[in-house]
């Protein structure tokens, strides 16, 4: 839980540095994301080339975004376990190059998705997921999900420190799973506590159920530029390659 | 006192979902520029009370708040009005902050009430000036001292430029400079006061009356001085 949430500080942190990709709006990077992943999964003719032109374009991106490369590498490869799982199925049943082409997409749909993420504040991409319609509940849920992430990993680890103090020398396995189990009842109850408390807090400053943005948001002639020429760009590969 | 009065509450009553009965009549008032301290015991409904002068919660009885009463058919736009007169500042820093850097956390009052980003932006640094954290304006807020989240979430209140203040154990986790920078400060501020709080000497710094709370009730009101004698309040 506390590795969630420092994974998640981490990519807060990202999320604010100053950047070419990280200045564009956020509406121009969500649509400009949608278009690419469309593209890969629609891609029925997956060649190297295909492989190549994707990833070329996404490296543009990543050196417009300033952000730690091999850091971001790293993390995209977290979904290839899952992927890999259903791509060795694949290859059993003797499809090698589908199953080479499940661990491609899903890699490099999984790095775009990061990218973007990583080069956007939570709050500018929850406005920009309200521009397109998703439903306002949903984009509240997300926030609060974000947000009480950090609460319940705060949590957690108190509650591991002072079970840590009291520890002793006790190797038994079986008491302390129990008390591990018992802790995460008491962990449910006190996060749900400090959630509501958090809700009195930010009912008691107005908070009438959309969170409020510092900094107003412009479509500007460069984020066009930038969703025309990413879009074209991945689709041109769709088409061509 | 002939200020008119901010908060008046006649025979408020409030049982939490589980039975519990927490306010069983409380009749209190607080006038415009006037510091009262609420004393009590853990569990005597002291918060409770406090959250009733925000319309967090609504009990039986009457409470008006600077005029707009507040009671369970309340419109929305009486209760926005409300919330933006009463500035509370919860007894765990950690329940107020929220956002990801102290800017944005401060600034989000303001923007309820409907200011421009630019507006909101202006007045949350006015306010961690105030409070002397003009420096943090970037930071996690997560990332602070106790002390530090302590000053941010006072500014986060005092960003929305309320007519009161209700501080729910504002000394908690200040250290001995800090809670003499918050009297020092909290003297400068024109607002009415309400001060929940078991630190005495912070509360005779500042409050000219004293209410003692006792199983949801006011047991005692008046000098503080009279009161801390009376109820023994003081180690």
């Amino acid at each position: 839980m506390r590795s969630a949430a420092r994974e998640t500080w981490i990519v807060e942190r990202w999320s604010r540095g100053s950047s070419p990709l990280h200045s564009l709006d956020a509406r121009a990077k969500l649509a400009a994301l949608a278009v690419y992943l469309l593209a890969i999964a629609s891609t029925s003719a997956w060649t190297q080339a295909a492989v190549a032109g994707y990833a070329v374009i996404l490296s543009a991106a990543l050196a417009a975004s300033r952000l730690p490369v091999p850091a971001l590498l790293a993390r995209a490869a977290l979904i290839l376990p899952f992927s890999a799982t259903f791509a060795l199925i694949t290859w059993l049943s003797g499809d090698a190059t589908r199953a080479l082409a499940l661990v491609e997409k899903s890699f490099l749909s999984g790095l775009a998705v990061l990218v973007v993420i990583a080069a956007t504040p939570l709050t500018d991409l929850a406005r920009a997921l309200e521009a397109f319609r998703v439903p306002r509940s949903l984009v509240l849920v997300i926030q609060f999900l974000y947000r009480y992430l950090f609460v319940v990993a705060d949590q957690a680890h108190r509650m591991r420190m002072a079970a840590a103090c009291r520890q002793g020398i006790r190797r038994n396995a079986r008491p302390r799973f129990h008390a591990a189990a018992g802790a995460v009842g008491v962990l449910f109850a006190r996060s749900w506590e400090r959630a509501d408390g958090i809700y009195r807090a930010m009912a008691a400053r107005g908070f009438h159920g959309t969170f409020p943005a510092l900094a107003p948001t412009r479509f500007r002639t460069v984020d066009g530029v930038f969703l025309c020429g990413f879009a074209l760009a991945a689709l041109a590969v769709r088409l061509m390659l | 006192m002939n200020a008119p009065r901010v908060i008046d509450v006649r025979g408020l009553r409030y049982r939490y979902p589980d039975g519990t009965l927490a306010l069983d009549g409380v009749d209190f008032h607080l006038c415009a520029g006037e510091c009262v301290a609420l004393f009590g015991a853990n569990g005597s409904g002291k918060t409770t009370f406090a959250l009733h002068l925000n319309g967090l919660l609504v009990g039986e009885g009457s409470v008006r708040v600077c005029g707009v009463p507040l009671a369970a058919s309340v419109s929305a736009g009486d209760l926005a009005l409300v919330r933006s007169k009463v500035g509370l500042v919860f007894q765990d820093s950690d329940d107020q902050l929220f956002l990801p850097t102290v800017l944005e956390d401060v600034a989000f009052g303001p923007a309820n009430l409907g200011l421009t980003p630019e507006e909101a932006a202006a007045r949350a640094k006015v306010a961690l000036e105030q409070t002397g954290m003009a420096g943090a304006l970037h930071r996690a807020p997560y990332h602070l001292s106790s002390g530090e989240k302590r000053r941010v979430a006072l500014a986060g209140v005092l960003a929305m430029q309320p007519e009161v203040l209700v501080l729910d154990e504002p000394t908690t986790a200040l250290d001995p400079p800090g809670q003499r920078d918050l009297i020092a400060l909290l003297r400068t501020l024109p607002q009415a006061k309400l001060l929940v709080t078991h630190d005495t000497s912070f509360a005779a710094a500042l409050a000219t009356r004293a209410v003692f709370f006792e199983r949801g009730r006011v047991a005692g009101e008046g000098g503080l001085p009279e009161i801390v004698n009376r109820f023994h309040w003081s180690r």
